[in-house]
């Protein structure tokens, strides 16, 4: 009889470390569509249909559908990381949608408040943009105190905690545009007013992508600079790692757990402000788009590296726009963007195997004489 | 409070935590085996969707919660198989199945429809309330615990038959082993992989049947978020209930009581907006496991299965 056996590999080769996790999304693409066989669909059909509402004629210079798609983008790069770093040292911060809902909120709240409030301050777009980033990053950071604290002093399960508090986060966000923030000349529809203009991230070309995207480049610089060029970088890298040789190493878990998550907080709420004062310009429906969930899929299969992160965000955005686009063409639901990503996210959680063991195959009676 | 109120509130107690009850013990179970399975969520609203979709054409209830129990625990071999055999991790693959699960429900319910249309604002067949003759006419708690339908009933009968099981069966003490120490049972010649795909799968079973009862019975029909968290709050039960399927039914009685709190007073016409009412069941979540961690830090550690999460491969023994 023949069997598998795994070895771990000691040294794996670094051109696995990409080679798996592609063959892994192309592999998950396959059995997505064979999903979508199952419940009727043709999966080719709708594969080509999502890529032309996600990449549009971009050979042919027409670069409309491309533009949604890295709008869609901004929001997974700055979640996506703010995740990675988290999940760098094994701290399970599933909260990035709390944490950018509330960064929207107080980005709203200055752009919404404090022109009346502070009237002498000077009203253009680089102090307000400042203060909106400052509020969000400040109200994301703090959110994630929250469970960083529980999980420091009392080992509260952050797993749980960060979830609970989206939950909480949603519905209070939810709570302020439909009744105290609401605007009262919006003829009863739900939503805060408009925010003054010279708070509106700077837009290019005639699309929706603006500032903000430059804004998740940088913090990948950012991130990338964080976790392999400082001393905080390898201990975290370190506490993820190897835990027991942190410790002996004298690594302060304490400290770096209220690190990470006030960078992580911190990244997710500025997520928050661009959504906000890049593309809707108020509080309203829509803020919490499941940026913070779909994060989780964008830092494992980008393996947690910051460049791989902006690469599967536009990757992930362009399955979001395309699914989009086939509920409009083909009437199928646009969630099957959701199960595609999710089915992504198994491939290559299985697939890292390859990249840890090598297979062998064994005969089943040399194993026994041996 | 009258002796009616507190039967109201016991009964609608027992209704909204019978779901909650089901996945708790069913992620207890699996967690007992060495595995953690953060899948519960999607396995719980695929249950709720694929169990509806059934009951609706077939118009039967069992065969919609034989389809429920056996679509999460198809869903959890997904998760044994990444974890077990691929040795992902295990954290990362609950969290996939619950991403997918969500994602795959909302998808399926467009889809499972009549003419291949959507489920939403079906109404399907329903469990009812069958009252229990002499039982449901006990003073207080009699109408409470005894008017109410046959997947409850089960509960009832399920939380001993489970303890039994787990506390006083041979297998149920390898269970018990194979989370704290898988070599020394697989020492015994025990499988311990084998019986950790078993468990898991079980536990998937488990919370496919508490969708169900969310969908067949609870808020009959299907919408999405149907499950609302139910799946997450049960993980969070689990460590309240220190891995012991009673507490588990006590944990589940304190979420309903919130439910049904909640419920009587958005019914007295209160002026707390529904948004702030709606936070009650996840900010006592964080409460709850706040208190559990810290007025038992030493107990709830030790009630902790200490294999929980690592992956344990035969060859690579230490």
């Amino acid at each position: 009889m023949i069997r598998f056996r795994l070895e771990r590999r000691l040294d794996p080769p670094r051109y696995l470390n990409w080679v798996v996790p592609v063959v892994s999304v192309l592999l998950a693409l396959v059995a997505s569509g064979l999903l979508l066989l199952a419940f009727g669909a043709n999966p080719i059909d709708t594969y080509v249909a999502m890529w032309n509402g996600a990449f549009g004629d971009i050979f042919g210079g027409e670069f409309y559908s491309v533009s949604e798609t890295l709008v869609r983008a901004t929001p997974l790069i700055l979640t996506g990381l703010a995740v990675a770093v988290a999940f760098k040292m094994k701290f399970w911060n599933i909260g990035a949608e709390g944490q950018l809902v509330m960064g929207g909120i107080a980005a709203s709240g200055v752009a919404l408040f404090l022109p009346d409030a502070a009237p002498g301050i000077p009203q253009n777009l680089v102090v307000y943009g400042l203060l909106m980033g400052g509020a969000a990053i400040l109200a994301g950071a703090l959110w994630a105190l929250i469970p960083a604290l529980l999980k420091a002093y009392l080992n509260v399960s952050e797993i749980i905690v960060t979830l609970m508090l989206n939950y909480i986060a949603i519905l209070w966000y939810s709570q302020l545009f439909t009744t105290s923030w609401k605007d009262p000349a919006g003829f009863g529809f739900p939503g805060s007013a408009l925010f003054p203009e010279y708070t509106w991230l700077p837009r290019f070309f005639n699309t929706r992508v603006n500032l903000a995207i430059f804004i998740g480049l940088l913090a990948a610089v950012f991130v990338w600079v964080l976790l392999s060029k400082t001393r905080a970088g390898y201990e975290i890298r370190l506490l993820g790692d190897n835990p027991e040789a942190a410790r002996f190493a004298g690594v302060s878990m304490f400290r770096n757990i209220i690190l990470v998550m006030l960078v992580s907080g911190g990244l997710a709420g500025l997520a928050g402000m661009g959504e906000v004062a890049g593309i809707s310009h108020k509080l309203q429906q829509g803020l919490s788009a499941n940026n913070g969930f779909t994060a989780i899929i964008v830092a494992w299969v980008a393996k947690l590296q910051p460049w791989a992160i902006v690469l599967v965000s536009i990757l992930l955005a362009a399955v979001f726009v395309g699914g989009d686009q086939i509920q409009m063409t083909m009437g199928l639901p646009a969630s099957v963007a959701q199960v595609v990503q999710g089915v992504m996210l198994f491939f290559v959680l299985g697939g890292d195997i390859f990249s840890r063991y090598r297979i062998r195959v064994v005969r089943q009676h040399a194993e026994v004489t041996a | 409070m009258s002796a009616d109120l507190i039967a109201s509130i016991l009964g609608i107690a027992i209704f909204a935590g019978t779901s909650l009850t089901y996945a708790t013990i069913g992620e207890a179970i699996t967690e007992r085996s060495g595995i953690l399975n953060l899948g519960v969520e999607g396995m719980m609203i695929m249950g709720a969707v694929t169990g509806f979709a059934a009951a609706f054409h077939s118009g039967s209830l069992t065969i919609g919660v034989l389809v429920a129990m056996a679509v999460g625990a198809l869903m959890a071999l997904l998760h044994a198989f990444v974890t077990i055999t691929l040795r992902a991790d295990q954290i990362v693959s609950g969290l996939a199945l619950t991403l997918a699960g969500t994602g795959l429900a909302s998808f399926i319910g467009e889809r499972l429809g009549p003419n291949n249309g959507p489920l939403v604002g079906l109404q399907g067949p329903r469990f009812r309330e069958v009252a229990i003759p002499g039982l449901s006419s006990l003073p207080v708690v009699g109408e409470a615990l005894f008017t109410k339908d046959l997947v409850v009933y089960s509960m009832y009968l399920f939380i001993p038959l489970v303890s039994f099981y787990i506390y006083r069966t041979s297998p149920g003490q390898q269970l018990r082993a194979m989370g704290e120490s898988p070599a020394t049972v697989e020492a015994m010649g025990i499988p311990v992989l084998r019986y950790r795909y078993i468990y898991t799968m079980v536990g998937g079973a488990l919370a496919g049947l508490g969708g169900a009862h969310l969908s067949l019975a609870y808020t009959p029909g299907w919408s999405e978020n149907l499950t609302g968290g139910r799946g997450w709050i049960a993980v969070a039960l689990v460590i309240f209930a220190s891995w012991r399927p009673a507490r588990a039914l006590i944990g589940a009685l304190l979420f309903g009581g919130v439910n049904a709190i909640q419920f009587r007073l958005q019914a007295s016409g209160t002026t707390i907006s529904p948004n702030l009412l709606n936070m009650a069941p996840y900010i006592m979540t964080i409460v709850v496991l706040v208190l559990v961690s810290s007025a038992s830090s030493l107990r709830s550690r030790l009630g902790a299965p200490a294999a929980l999460g690592i992956p344990y491969a035969r060859e690579e023994r230490t």
